[in-house]
């Protein structure tokens, strides 16, 4: 699957790269869906004899072949949501020289990010690669409420029901883009929903 | 002076009002007939007797009814005042900046009595009495930044230094010009200003920062800053935006001299000697536009200003629609003559307005 190029933007909008292999003591790789082809693209034997793959499929058939990296550990569940207890135990437990790879959507990358930042690795040393659905995972500035895989903008708050507009503002510690009422000054004036980047 | 605390809201019938004294301290924020982005930034030193310039934390007439304000959002939103674990010593130093800066600055309503660590503070505007440890948050009602902060006009935002950086790592914040707190917090400089328009490109920031990163004890600094709110509403959060943003449309030729408030920010910026960490208050003064024109200056400046902005300062400060109404109304006090530099009202040596 071809990578998308995120338009130039704020300087709050995270901005990803490409994984290399680095040299480290563990590596714990996470990805959902198309992410798995980053790891494909730098798996190496060595690197998959310490390695701890977490993987959400959401719907793709890259399992099966993550497996046959033989990774040290492999998990792979349902949601993030299934994942993040081990995601977190995962990080408590690790100790210097681990490396943290994280490939696929916004949504999976910056929640992972978020748990490794929580453990006390700088989001700086982490290594993203976006792959897969530009969806977003984004937050309603009024009710709190988060809703995922966002597609279009506006969108309807999966929560309160506001006709929300997708900001590239975002916030690592949230993982989340801001979502605010397009419809305040005007009520029940919503433009035609569209795709983010069209 | 003493002071007359005046009984009045902020929200629902809008009881709010300056005094002619208010008016005149109004801290007017253009220096010239244009505005632009700069790092307008210069010493807090204190400044003309009676100006707002002039103590370390300005308390004026609208004190009692900011603070009521401020608990009430508060209590429908906990979420406006937050610290991370690592900011509860830059509390400690807030707290303690400000109770030392009151009780010196204006003796006659703030007391201070330290002895080592046991500390009494009295508030008599608001009717606080309280005896606590510093350094001691058993001892407090709320956390230090919180327990002070609700008993200080403005925002306040306590900024880690780290990294070459500041980060927004705790704050209070109930009369922001729409910002939230809770989205930004954690946040770098540049990340918490991503959505400002222009000023990236003008490179304002990067120097702001580096203006900021080297502030010094004892030596703090300010700038002004602004934008528009109809109605005198101090809390124009994007959290409640869905709540008040309809009231912009509720201007009309009759009332926008009573409905339509320039809002002004006084920002400080203090060093905080134990955490190294900066406090950024945001000061908010409103002033509604029948008011401002009784200052002639005022009047045909802000009329130029408006009229020349360019458009995306306009629509981000939220009045692009309503401008073309502003300059209708404005227009009648702009009658082309010069006006003097400086934000002062010069009331004495600027003409009055020609017939």
């Amino acid at each position: 699957m071809s990578k998308f190029t995120f338009p130039e933007s704020i300087r709050s909008r995270p901005v990803y790269g490409t994984l290399e292999p680095r040299a480290g003591a563990a590596h714990l790789l996470i990805a959902d869906a198309h992410g798995a082809e980053a790891i494909l693209d730098i798996a190496t034997p060595d690197m998959m004899a310490k390695a701890h793959i977490i993987y959400i499929p959401k719907g793709e058939a890259f399992e099966d072949k993550l497996r046959a990296l033989n990774p040290a550990q492999f998990y792979a569940g349902p949601t993030y949501g299934a994942a993040e207890s081990r995601i977190h135990k995962a990080l408590s437990d690790a100790k210097m020289g681990l490396q943290v790879y994280l490939s696929g959507t916004e949504g999976l990358m910056g929640q992972a990010q978020h748990a490794a930042m929580q453990a006390g690795i700088p989001h700086t040393a982490i290594q993203t690669e976006h792959r897969g659905s530009v969806a977003r995972r984004m937050q309603c500035v009024h009710c709190k409420g988060i809703t995922e895989d966002v597609e279009i903008d506006p969108f309807v708050c999966a929560h309160c029901g506001l006709n929300l507009f997708v900001r590239d503002h975002y916030s690592r510690r949230l993982a989340a883009y801001q979502g605010v009422c397009i419809d305040a000054e005007d009520p029940g004036n919503v433009p035609e929903a569209k795709g983010i980047y069209e | 002076m003493t002071i007359q605390f005046n009984d009045e809201t902020f929200r629902d019938d809008y009881s709010f009002r300056n005094s002619e004294w208010a008016i005149k301290r109004f801290p007017f924020p253009f220096h010239e007939d244009s505005y632009m982005y700069s790092v307008n930034m210069e010493q807090h030193r204190g400044g003309p007797e009676g100006s707002v310039y002039e103590k370390r934390f300005d308390v004026d007439e609208h004190y009692v009814a900011e603070m009521r304000d401020r608990a009430m959002v508060l209590a429908d939103d906990p979420l406006r005042c937050q610290s991370l674990p690592h900011m509860t010593l830059a509390g400690w130093d807030l707290l303690e900046l400000i109770m030392v800066s009151k009780s010196e600055d204006y003796p006659d309503l703030f007391e201070l009595y330290r002895d080592g660590n046991n500390w009494r503070w009295v508030n008599k505007p608001l009717g606080i009495d309280d005896s606590f440890v510093f350094l001691d948050e058993t001892t407090l009602p709320y956390g230090p930044m919180e327990y002070i902060t609700r008993q200080a006009q403005g925002d306040f935002c306590v900024l880690d230094q780290r990294d070459d950086n500041l980060w927004m790592d705790a704050g209070t914040v109930t009369t922001q010009a729409d910002w939230s707190l809770d989205f930004d917090i954690g946040m770098n400089f540049f990340e918490w200003h991503a959505p400002v328009p222009l000023a990236h490109e003008k490179g304002i920031f990067v120097r702001a920062l580096k203006f900021l990163l080297n502030i010094q004890q004892g030596a703090p600094a300010r700038r002004l800053n602004w934008t528009m709110t109809v109605n005198p509403l101090l809390d124009t959060s994007p959290e409640n935006y869905h709540k008040w943003g309809i009231q912009k449309t509720t201007i009309t030729p009759e009332n926008i001299g009573a409905k339509q408030h320039l809002r002004v920010e006084l920002q400080t910026f203090f060093r905080l000697p134990r955490s190294n960490a900066l406090v950024f208050p945001i000061r908010c003064y409103l002033c509604n536009f029948q008011d401002l024109m009784t200052v002639p200056k005022w009047g045909r400046r802000l009329h130029r200003v408006i009229r020349d902005l360019p458009e995306e300062l306009a629509t981000y400060k939220g009045f692009i629609d309503n401008r073309p109404m502003m300059l209708d109304y404005l227009s009648k006090f702009d009658d082309g003559q010069p006006t003097s530099d400086g934000i002062w009202p010069d009331l004495d040596s600027e003409p009055p307005l020609k017939a």
